[in-house]
């Protein structure tokens, strides 16, 4: 894999590890961003790695542009040999789909949808060619994501699931982007889900809504208070399918305070994901439920 | 209290000079999106040059000073009147308690930049006062300042002087855009690259500090190609990736779009390049309708450029030290 880089201006330079999505070039990416971050260099500001490509926002009166384009070129050969492993997290994220508020709101956004006569999940269920809805929400929450890049807006992550190729679910965004979106509504667009962190605007299908906050400038939820977006880049999250009641309970859980999220330590191999899928997945399962 | 807001104006908020270090959450810079404007203005009234200011678009608000203080306005010509009376723009001006500081209509650019002696006094957040209201964080209470808003001042130093209209930063008619290509700028033909530079384009209505969309070029023809994986099937979506500051996405080919101070940090359309880091001011002064060029520079005069600018706000300190 070899990296494009490219001036962003003069004040960035933007690398793209690969055109097309694979955890390879996350994983790349990821451990180059990392290194860059190590290195301390002097007149970096900013360092973000994005699912595929990374960039680097930095001082050009501290630094000259040449100078720090040459110190990334001579990291990228120790990144690829890495061997792509990863000390992170992993985490539940209870997902109420086909939830009346993203019902609500996709129905207002018809006219801007390839289908118009169908939900949002009717629609991805058919283009992937799965059954029903139910089949969809399956494929969609029976197997852990990886947190691939956090952006767009204030901690929104996106998430690439962790499966071969030829079952990556694919859907691609609403025609014309819709001019709202529920808050921490479970998106979909290309082959990543997202959860929007905020209200606004957003162009990804809608298949659900998460009662647990994601994001937090006031700093009062109990597990923001240290930071105040919850994911990293790296994190593994596994959905949970829950009932409106469960819904109900966990927003209640969340309003007084006392909602507590799953999240472990894990460790991840890519080398082992790739030789053994569904072994690797099954042992970060054992992980999430503390087995 | 020291300053009431007794009406807000289309959007004030509080900015100083931005909240690095966070974009890689997805939480942008922010801070005054003319920044040559707001330096001016803090160094009128004796602050810091990135003191937290008010800044305010198209329209002024209306303030009661509860306190005395200085006070000076910069940036586009919305000039500023004292009980009535009106005041001279990019000169410091004194406010007595009780004075009421309000603005006539709005002459030439954009934003204005109202600048306190002391500076507006709201808690840091992640080490800035700036306002990022879509994700309701710092400034006053993470959003505009509405009618009866209170805001305390810091302790104020001595302001004094003007900067003459020599000194002063605009945009042209048109405004002249210095761009980079770079980024994803091989997707397109090299036909439309001439085009996008040779076309005059207008600033669209939706204009805002996250981003500046234009119209009226010509539609951009792209260079076939399969789509990669995860990017999706129009020839302008890439694999979600960052966004640079001042870079200029074109969804679909049709309006290319200029991120700006509030960006949203990255997502899934191919950008032509990078407005230089010299003529971001230059975009927080233009109206809707204006019309605009994007002129091709290389990292040389991008850098060239950077200098002049800086050179440009010395001649202002040094101007005011007289």
């Amino acid at each position: 894999m070899s990296i494009r880089f490219s001036f962003g201006g003069d004040e960035h330079i933007f690398a793209e590890v690969s055109e097309e999505m694979s955890l390879e070039a996350f994983f790349t990416s990821l451990s180059l961003t990392n290194a860059v971050k190590q290195a301390g260099i002097k007149g970096v500001t900013e360092i973000c790695p994005a699912n595929a490509s990374f960039q680097i926002k930095y001082d050009p009166d501290q630094i000259k542009a040449g100078d720090l384009l040459r110190e990334l070129q001579s990291m990228e050969g120790a990144a690829s040999k890495s061997d792509a492993s990863l000390k992170t997290r992993i985490m539940e994220i209870p997902v109420y789909y086909q939830d009346p508020w993203t019902h609500e709101t996709l129905m207002r956004f018809r006219e801007r949808h390839q289908d118009p006569s169908a939900t949002d999940l009717e629609y991805a269920a058919r283009v992937n060619g799965l059954g029903s809805v139910e089949d969809f929400i399956e494929a969609h929450s029976s197997q852990p994501w990886f947190v691939s890049m956090v952006g767009f807006v204030a901690g929104l992550p996106f998430l690439y699931q962790m499966v071969e190729r030829k079952r990556q679910l694919q859907v691609p965004k609403y025609l014309r982007p819709r001019t709202d979106t529920p808050k921490l509504t479970v998106g979909y667009g290309g082959c990543f889900s997202c959860i929007y962190s905020v209200r606004g605007a957003g162009g990804y299908q809608m298949f659900g809504v998460t009662p647990m906050p994601i994001y937090d400038p006031n700093q009062q939820v109990s597990y923001l208070q240290d930071e105040m977006c919850l994911f990293r880049p790296g994190d593994i999250v596994k959905w949970k399918p829950i009932s409106r009641d469960q819904y109900d309970a966990d927003t209640e859980a969340v309003n007084a305070n006392r909602f507590e999220p799953t999240i472990r330590e894990a460790s991840f191999s890519l080398a082992e994901f790739n030789k053994d899928i569904n072994g690797t997945n099954a042992k970060l399962m054992e992980v999430l439920h503390g087995r | 209290m020291a300053v009431k807001i007794i009406n807000p104006g289309l959007s004030t908020t509080v900015q100083d000079l931005g909240r690095p270090g966070y974009y890689h959450l997805g939480i942008p810079i922010s801070g005054g999106m003319d920044r040559f404007a707001l330096r001016a203005a803090n160094l009128l009234v004796g602050n810091d040059e990135g003191a937290a200011v008010l800044e305010a678009v198209f329209l002024g608000p209306e303030i009661e000073f509860t306190q005395a203080a200085t006070v000076a306005v910069t940036g586009g010509e919305l000039p500023p009147k004292v009980n009535g009376a009106e005041q001279a723009t990019w000169e410091a001006f004194a406010v007595k308690s009780g004075d009421v500081l309000s603005f006539g209509y709005l002459k030439s650019g954009a934003r204005v930049y109202i600048a306190i002696s002391g500076g507006v006094d709201v808690p840091l957040k992640l080490g800035s006062r700036s306002t990022y209201t879509l994700g309701a964080l710092g400034g006053h209470e993470g959003r505009a300042l509405k009618a009866g808003d209170a805001l305390p001042l810091g302790p104020s130093g001595k302001g004094r002087g003007a900067i003459p209209a020599a000194l002063r930063r605009g945009p042209g008619n048109p405004a002249e855009l210095r761009m980079l290509p770079g980024l994803y700028w091989h997707r397109i033909t090299a036909a439309a690259g001439k085009q996008f530079f040779a076309d005059t384009w207008k600033v669209a209505p939706e204009a805002d500090r996250i981003g500046y969309r234009f119209k009226g070029g010509k539609a951009l023809d792209f260079v076939p190609r399969t789509p990669p994986f995860g990017a999706g099937s129009d020839p302008s979506n890439i694999v979600d990736a960052c966004y640079p500051y001042g870079s200029v996405q074109v969804p679909s080919g049709t309006e290319p779009i200029v991120l700006h101070r509030d960006a949203v940090s990255g997502g899934g359309y191919m950008m032509l390049g990078v407005i230089i880091s010299a003529d971001m001011d230059l975009i927080g002064q233009l109206q809707p309708h204006s019309p605009a060029r994007f002129v091709e520079v290389t990292l040389d005069e991008a850098l060239c450029a950077r200098a002049d600018r800086q050179a440009a706000l010395q001649r202002v300190r040094d101007h005011l030290k007289l």
